[in-house]
């Protein structure tokens, strides 16, 4: 699919955010181009709610810019919210509604609602239409924000770690809606999450928060690609970890150790050879391993 | 008509690209006779939809396998596997066991077992293995 000649859905730069004295985000800089996927990870308190907020203009920009469809979302609210749909982590939908209210209601704020779509969905994700929203399961809820977000087959699906807590067949649904969206008709998908497994499935684009900060972004395929993992053998036990330089990271103990590198593989053979390293086994890492290697901590 | 039971297993984490996956499982499926030169292959949508991944992704193996003569796609119809799939087919054969070769050899390597003996090994199960 060609993006080039599109300008980008989501345009970021250069921003930066302070909750009191704690920098939330720092110097943030993003595009999401059109009809792609774009998958956005990092562990809880990264920053990732924070720039979606953004996103959303319900935060204005401190430093920096955020353009949705070329828009700033606080400057333009309706030309931007009016053409996302948008699922919270929090899915705040009003408890006392019925799920048919809900429909009736949302439909509403948008002229471009498409009621047979909202139907199948709805029987799709076996939503009665008479229950009450404060009686629906998690997963049940989940779904009914999910039907809103797309029953109006919004420009940009934003979702905000929308398996989060979820049970496997409702994050089969979710990923299915992502999906779908690109698949038949074109359109933008903006989600974040801390499951990398999901990324890997679907994302054409990933970018990686940690402390406010992207420390890695690019197409999933590249990103991939120019990461190595290396098992080096050393000619003797190596009581420390041997400082082998340009590595994301080492682990192991004794003889065998395996590093992370990024595009510089020969550099990191030779670089080891003087150490006294051979390399025994190469492998793609999988992307929990780089996130964890450029993270230098767990994800999830 | 669609091979539509094609059944692809797509795994994460491994660090196997999802586009090479679809692509050399499809190769197996040729080489092993279970697509026919002829047999249509799902349409980008549906097989992103079965497995749950991205469509370009899809669209990524489809065009490996065509560059590979794999499948041919027809104007405005669709995506089938190509004819004279024989030769390519035994190419393939070797190409998959190369890697379970490759991974033997290794494991051989450090169980200090020399590629000679290994041979033998190989011979002597393939005798047991006589009806």
């Amino acid at each position: 699919m060609n993006t080039s000649i599109n300008p980008p859905i989501i345009e970021i730069s250069g921003l930066t955010r302070k909750f009191e004295n704690k920098l939330a985000l720092n110097n943030v800089s993003l595009q999401v181009p059109r009809g792609r996927v774009f998958g956005l990870v990092g562990e809880n308190g990264a920053g990732k709610t924070t720039l979606i907020k953004h996103v959303l203009g319900l935060l204005k920009a401190e430093s920096g810019s955020v353009r949705v469809f070329g828009f700033d979302p606080v400057a333009a609210p309706v030309a931007v919210l009016s053409r996302i749909g948008f699922l919270s982590e929090n899915r705040d939908l009003p408890p006392w509604m019925r799920v048919d209210e809900l429909l009736r209601y949302t439909r509403a704020f948008y002229p471009q609602w498409d009621p047979a779509f909202a139907e199948e969905l709805r029987n799709q994700f076996g939503l009665d239409p008479s229950a009450k929203i404060k009686n629906l399961s998690r997963g049940e809820n989940a779904k009914a924000g999910l039907l809103i977000a797309l029953a109006f087959r919004p420009e940009l699906l934003l979702l905000d770690e929308p398996s989060s807590g979820l049970d496997p067949l409702v994050r089969r649904d979710i990923l299915e809606a992502i999906i779908r969206t690109v698949a038949d008709e074109g359109r933008t998908v903006f989600f974040s999450t801390h499951l990398l497994d999901e990324v890997e499935r679907v994302a054409d684009d990933v970018a990686m928060m940690f402390n406010g900060q992207v420390v890695l972004k690019g197409p999933l395929d590249e990103v991939k690609e120019n990461h190595h993992r290396l098992v080096l053998r050393f000619e003797s036990p190596q009581p420390a970890a041997p400082k082998v330089p340009g590595v994301l990271s080492i682990t192991g103990s004794g003889l065998e150790w395996t590093v992370i590198c990024n595009g510089s593989r020969q550099e990191t053979v030779a670089a080891a050879a003087r150490l006294g390293g051979r390399v025994v086994l190469e492998e793609t890492p999988s992307l929990d391993e780089i996130f964890v290697a450029r993270a230098g901590g767990k994800i999830a | 008509m669609y091979a539509y039971t094609m059944q692809l297993h797509i795994s994460t984490g491994d660090g196997v690209p999802i586009y090479l996956q679809i692509a050399n499982q499809v190769k197996h499926l040729v080489a092993s006779g279970r697509l026919a030169p002829g047999d249509e292959i799902p349409p980008i949508r549906v097989l992103a939809h079965q497995l749950l991944v991205n469509p370009n992704t899809v669209a990524r193996a489809y065009l490996e396998l065509e560059r590979d003569g794999v499948v041919v796609k027809r104007h405005g119809s669709g995506t089938y596997i190509s004819d004279g799939g024989s030769p390519l087919a035994r190419k393939e054969r070797l190409k998959i066991l190369a890697q379970r070769v490759d991974a033997l050899l290794t494991e051989a390597r450090h169980l200090e077992v020399a590629p000679e003996d290994l041979l033998k090994l190989i011979h002597q199960r393939h005798q047991s293995m006589q009806p």
